[in-house]
């Protein structure tokens, strides 16, 4: 809502010295959200003045038209002879009054005006069309031709009323009455606690039975409903200059004056209003709902096919408007020479908030009116606003006011509410008193009764206090926000974090402290890419929650992997020189249950029945969390010390181990093929769950045609975990081991296996048959020699650690532990020493 | 060489000549001093305290003395010895020292040498902004609570007091989800949406507990806005409920005023502006002073300040106190309870806190903008 100050100021007498911004400051603070305070004509400086064209000279021999015109501006040129103006509009003629700004003058953005020579002429300034003087939008993006009756050297800046300021109120859905300068003015003067004038306030003639045949057959789409006839419009009047220069200033576009004034009673009073050609309507004016497959053609000439939820207005023939939204193109009021309007039925009705915003919606019509009507307009207002209308048309147009009234109201009551009169002191938390109370109340129009209980009658054109909190806010809005004390509440001892939580946290930092950096992608995925990732097509990641408005349609969907969103994150990183990466995310992913369901929308008046919760769960999605990283370029970075190493499958499998010692689970990594990874550098990732191992993620190098085809660089690895099982498999909090301090007794073994036996099963194999005795185990070496070993044979060296809790070692114990290991590894594997 | 009975004359032995024992001293004494390395001194040691030095073969030739002359000979051979023996000591310990002294100089090395092996990692701040906002709620008693993404309509909704037909929920740009197709279905309804705000976790935290509930609920929303400088569709918040006996406005406030005093420091607080939002009333939007300029920046010209567009205040988020409405819809009495809610943005406090000027920095992933936050902020 644009509110200019100079139309403020009829209802409420601000002191002459409030500027806009100390008006904002007040209603800010009264919670209306002043978004600016526009300054119009502030550099603007003349003379600007009203002058008579008096010649027009043709110049020829330019690209486009131009005109050489003498323009008398009375004595404003300090001479009083014509003024020498070179103009390149057409929309003007000899003896038009038009607005001219002389030499001297600055113009709207600091444009100053000299005489100069162009077109081969002196131009003495320049005649003004609307868009040079800032005044908004007329729809003639011509010159300015004045009434008239307004006399040459007039000071136009004054006449245009081209210095205002305007304030921009983004008004809540909750204070639809500040849509209007009415509801505003209410709201300054209580600011400032000064008295209103209430521009609704009008005397309104009694209805009767001679207004225009209104028939309302849904009254509970339509409350209200007032018809009142204005005849013997003079069709050629134009809206004049302060009515157009209102509307203007506050954003909506002078069109003609039947209009403008139905648009000016609207700005005033919040009540939309509808004018109907009279000659164009036949039979009794209507309400009622849409009937199956009505069609409609509104005034943006759109033909519209209607809802049967829809509410219309029809005559005789059929739906003439679409209530409260927009009127129909066939009724509308004409001003052109085809089609002159001199009689106009009148309509100012309250329709249901609801219908309104369920059609307007419906038909992606969002109008001034239903803006107005979704939020809450004053029932009461309605016969007020068509008096306003009637009188503007009398007065302006030249018409006649028909005696017929008519007014169709429902039945209803005045809303109350009833609070113990302390109710705003305890949900403020300090004491304001029922006199604070009850006398604020009143202020915002509500009628008050009561001592400790108060019964609160609301005023109509507040439909959104409904509740005791509603006054409550109220209240405490207008004894201002900035006046409440600060206090702490003591809530009970707390817990802290939730292992779950803690264990986010630290999986964050451990990732980050082995070099990772963490990256947070959109989950907005499309089956492109999971067709470049090779996912085959019966893999349950092909099955996508999908939305119904995605951003763009080739991520229609969420993601059930990380990897599309890591791997975007590297090949930009990449792209933009970096190239030695460790990125890492954790969030969840998104699997649609086997059982698809919708969630209903339960009741809000108590606690919905655990099932019908259920239900609502049931209908979500499975939305794990996930673990992932991606590696390209150097791990190890080369330098004055040495060589670097690059990254690859292992240090993928080791993100995989550091997420699980974090998370106190033990790690089961196993050979795996799974795309998108390289098929023989793949790892798969178990845990034991509920005494079942289950495959909880993989780690390794990407296939070289995935990193191929996505752009990726060469070796890029990857890992991808799901935390939440990898957190449920925790063994939970660690016992501590035993340490002895005895000797150590150390025993290297090399065996040959098979190229394709695992290292971690030969490795399990030697802890298993060494026993007790042995502390610890690492592979210290893995050597290839065909010559050596023989075909498709490897040789895996491991260190061996005995030591007793009790005694020392003898030589023959270690050794005898470590004979034990070796042939257990041999047993299973085949295994043998080497050398022996 | 010396026959058992002959008669023997020490002074025919060369070798045991008194003045020969100390040329063969002194000459030893030279030697030493005259070594200027552990290895001249080791060949000068071999020379002349050696198995086959002067000195050794004359000691070696006491033994034929005749038993009278024997002792004289010894003791002044043996005198000589330890002379050699302790210069050889003291010099070998001075040569040593200067080696020594020598290694410590030559193994000296350029400590400014940089050592980015392995490039420091780091989280991402949106992480460890959302950490601490709510580390300063978890000192006080509250639990963080944590909810679905991908949510159902009517805890992101319903519960919250936008009604069907409520103009706030056409104001949410809310991405729908798809719902099951074909017959017997709803037509792709699904009552499922990606949630607009944390605020379903009020609704959550309130049906898992019985009051006083105090939880702070920090997540991941969704509004349907195409990325830009200013705007992305994908961002985070932080949510805070508080629900228990008589809590008010003033608690609202005060818990408020403490969170940026714990952020921004002890002189910082905040103001409440009357707004409207469905799920809380009385509602407010909540400001807080400019921590840069503390204010001093508003109608002063001279003192502009970028962080807050010489406002003096900057806009967090909304609040207020709790509809009593999703108390009911929740299954708690607001007769005996009240509450407070409250919630903002992660990324415009990151935004205002570390100047960060542009959102898509926050979400492209670019480890220059992410490494030089570590690992919290």
């Amino acid at each position: 809502m644009r509110v200019p100050l100079s139309w403020l100021r009829e209802y409420v007498d601000l002191p002459a010295t409030e500027t806009g911004r100390d008006v904002q400051a007040k209603l800010i603070s009264a919670g209306l959200e002043v978004e600016t305070v526009e300054q119009l004509g502030a550099d603007l400086k003349g003379p600007l003045v009203v002058g008579q064209v008096l010649t027009i000279e043709e110049l020829e021999g330019f690209k486009k038209p131009i005109r050489f015109c003498t323009v008398d501006v009375g004595q404003a040129n300090g001479t009083g002879e014509p003024q020498e103006i070179v103009c390149g509009a057409r929309n003007f003629s000899v003896g038009d009054k038009v607005v001219v700004v002389l030499p001297g003058a600055t113009l709207p953005g600091g444009f100053h005006i000299a005489a100069r020579k162009t077109y081969g002429k002196v131009s003495h300034g320049m005649i003004c069309s609307t868009d040079e003087l800032g005044m908004g939008d007329d729809g003639s993006h011509g010159i300015i031709v004045l009434p008239p009756e307004h006399e040459v050297g007039t000071d136009a800046i004054e006449l245009l009323e081209l210095v205002d300021e305007v304030l921009d109120i983004a008004v809540t859905p909750d204070r639809g009455y500040c849509l209007s300068m009415r509801g505003v003015a209410r709201e300054t003067a209580t600011a400032y606690g000064l008295p209103l004038r209430d521009p609704a306030l009008l005397d309104v003639p009694a209805p009767n039975a001679f207004g225009y045949p209104v028939q309302i057959t849904d009254p509970r789409g339509c409350d209200r409903f007032t018809a009142r006839t204005v005849t013997g419009i003079e069709p050629e009047t134009r809206s004049p200059i302060w009515l157009k220069r209102r509307l203007q200033k506050a954003g909506m576009r002078p069109i003609s004056l039947a209009v403008d004034i139905t648009n000016y009673v609207m700005l005033e009073l919040g009540q939309p209003l509808h004018a109907y050609d009279r000659t164009r309507v036949q039979g009794a004016i209507g309400v009622r709902r849409a009937e199956k497959g009505e069609k409609l053609t509104t005034l943006d000439d759109v033909t519209r096919t209607l809802d049967p939820e829809d509410l219309v207005i029809v005559d005789d023939r059929g739906p003439i408007g679409l209530a409260g939204v927009m009127g129909g193109a066939h009724t509308e009021i004409g001003d052109g020479l085809e089609s002159h309007t001199t009689e106009v039925v009148i309509e100012s009705a309250h329709f249901d908030p609801i219908a309104i915003a369920r059609t307007a919606r419906r038909h992606k019509l969002s109008s001034e009116a239903s803006r107005r009507f979704e939020r809450g307009v004053d029932p009461l207002a309605a016969a007020a606003a068509a008096q306003r209308t009637v009188d503007l048309l009398v007065l302006l147009a030249g018409g006649t006011a028909d005696a017929g009234v008519t007014e169709v109201v429902a039945p209803s009551a005045p809303a109350t509410i009833t609070i113990p009169a302390d109710h705003p002191d305890k949900v403020a938390g300090m004491t304001y008193g029922r006199e604070t109370v009850v006398r604020r109340l009143q202020e915002i129009g509500c009628d008050v009764y009561g001592q400790d209980e108060l019964v609160v009658s609301v005023p109509s054109w507040r439909p959104d206090l409904t509740d005791p909190n509603d006054l409550a806010e109220e209240v405490i809005r207008l004894e201002g926000y900035e006046n409440l004390p600060s206090t702490l509440p003591r809530p009970p001892a707390g817990r802290g974090l939730t292992p779950r939580q803690r264990l986010h946290r630290r999986i964050g930092r451990a990732l980050a402290a082995a070099g990772y950096v963490e990256a947070l992608t959109y989950p907005f995925m499309g089956t492109a890419v999971l067709d470049q990732l090779n996912v085959p097509a019966d893999d349950p990641r092909r099955t996508l929650v999908t939305l119904v408005n995605p951003l763009s349609d080739e991520e229609p969907a969420l993601r059930t992997t990380l990897l599309p969103g890591l791997l975007g994150a590297l090949r930009r990183n990449d792209g933009r020189g970096s190239h030695d990466l460790a990125l890492f995310e954790t969030g969840l992913v998104f699997h649609p249950k086997a059982e698809r369901s919708v969630a209903g929308i339960l009741p809000v008046h108590g606690r919905p029945a655990d099932e019908d919760l259920a239900t609502l769960q049931a209908a979500l999605p499975d939305q794990p969390k996930h673990a992932a990283v991606v590696l390209a370029g150097a791990r190890e970075q080369a330098g004055w010390w040495g060589k670097g190493r690059p990254s690859d499958w292992a240090d993928a499998v080791e993100a995989a181990r550091i997420l699980a010692r974090e998370a106190g689970t033990e790690l089961i990594v196993r050979k795996g093929q799974y795309e998108p990874w390289h098929p023989g550098r793949c790892a798969e990732l178990l845990v034991v769950l509920d005494g079942e191992e289950r495959v909880i993620g993989h780690a390794g190098e990407l296939h070289p045609g995935v990193l191929k085809t996505l752009g990726l660089p060469a070796r890029t690895s990857a890992m991808e975990i799901d935390l939440d099982a990898l957190e449920r498999a925790s063994a939970g909090v660690p016992s501590a081991p035993r340490i002895s301090a005895m000797p150590v007794a150390t025993q290297d073994v090399a065996l040959v296996v098979d190229q394709a036996v695992p290292a971690a099963e030969v490795e399990a194999a030697l802890r298993e048959g060494a026993g007790e005795l042995l502390e610890a185990i690492r592979l210290f070496d893995v050597y290839h020699n065909e010559e050596q070993l023989g075909d498709g044979r490897k040789s895996l060296a491991y260190a061996l650690r005995f030591r007793a809790a009790d005694r020392t070692l003898t030589a023959d114990e270690a050794s005898a532990a470590r004979d034990a290991a070796v042939a257990t590894a041999a047993e299973r594997f085949g295994a043998v020493l080497r050398g022996a | 060489m010396s026959a058992p009975n002959k008669s023997y004359d020490p002074v025919e032995v060369e070798a045991l000549k008194p003045e020969n024992i100390e040329r063969m001293r002194d000459e030893a004494l030279a030697a030493f001093a005259a070594a200027d390395s552990l290895e001249a001194l080791q060949e000068a040691k071999t020379a002349h305290a050696g198995g086959a030095s002067p000195l050794a073969l004359a000691n070696r030739e006491i033994g034929a003395l005749p038993p009278q002359a024997k002792a004289e000979a010894g003791k002044r051979v043996g005198q000589a010895r330890g002379a050699v023996n302790k210069a050889l000591a003291v010099r070998q310990a001075e040569l040593e020292a200067e080696r020594d002294a020598r290694v410590l100089v030559e193994e000296s090395v350029d400590v400014t040498l940089p050592y980015d092996r392995v490039p420091a990692g780091a989280r991402h701040p949106l992480t460890t902004m959302m950490e601490r906002v709510a580390d300063v709620f978890v000192s006080m008693g509250y639990e963080i609570a944590e909810g679905p993404e991908v949510e159902a309509e009517w805890f992101n909704f319903d519960a919250l007091n936008f009604g069907p037909d409520h103009p706030a929920r056409q104001m949410q740009d809310t991405f729908f989800v798809e719902g099951p197709q074909g017959p017997g279905t709803t037509d792709g309804e699904s009552g499922v949406v990606l949630r607009t705000h944390t605020s379903p976790v009020q609704a959550r935290a309130l049906l898992d507990r019985e009051p006083p509930v105090y939880v702070v609920c920090p997540g991941r929303v969704y509004r349907t806005d195409e990325l830009d400088a200013t705007h992305t569709p994908v961002f985070h918040q932080i949510e805070l409920l508080a629900v228990d006996e008589g809590l008010t406005m003033a608690d609202l406030k005060g818990t408020l005023d403490h969170m940026v005093q714990a952020l921004f420091g002890a002189d910082m607080k905040t103001r409440l502006r009357p707004n409207f939002f469905p799920f809380t009333e009385p509602s407010a939007e909540m400001d807080m002073l400019c921590y840069v300029c503390k204010g001093e920046s508003i109608g002063n010209p001279d003192r502009p300040c970028r962080t807050c567009s010489s406002e003096g205040w900057i806009e967090l988020g909304g609040c207020g106190m709790v509809n009593p409405r999703v108390l009911t819809a929740c299954g708690v009495d607001p007769e005996k309870y009240s509450g407070f809610a409250f919630g903002f943005g992660i990324e415009r406090m990151l935004m205002f806190r570390h100047n960060v000027e542009d959102m898509r920095d926050m979400v492209e992933g670019d480890v220059r903008f992410t490494r030089p936050f570590g690992m919290e902020i």
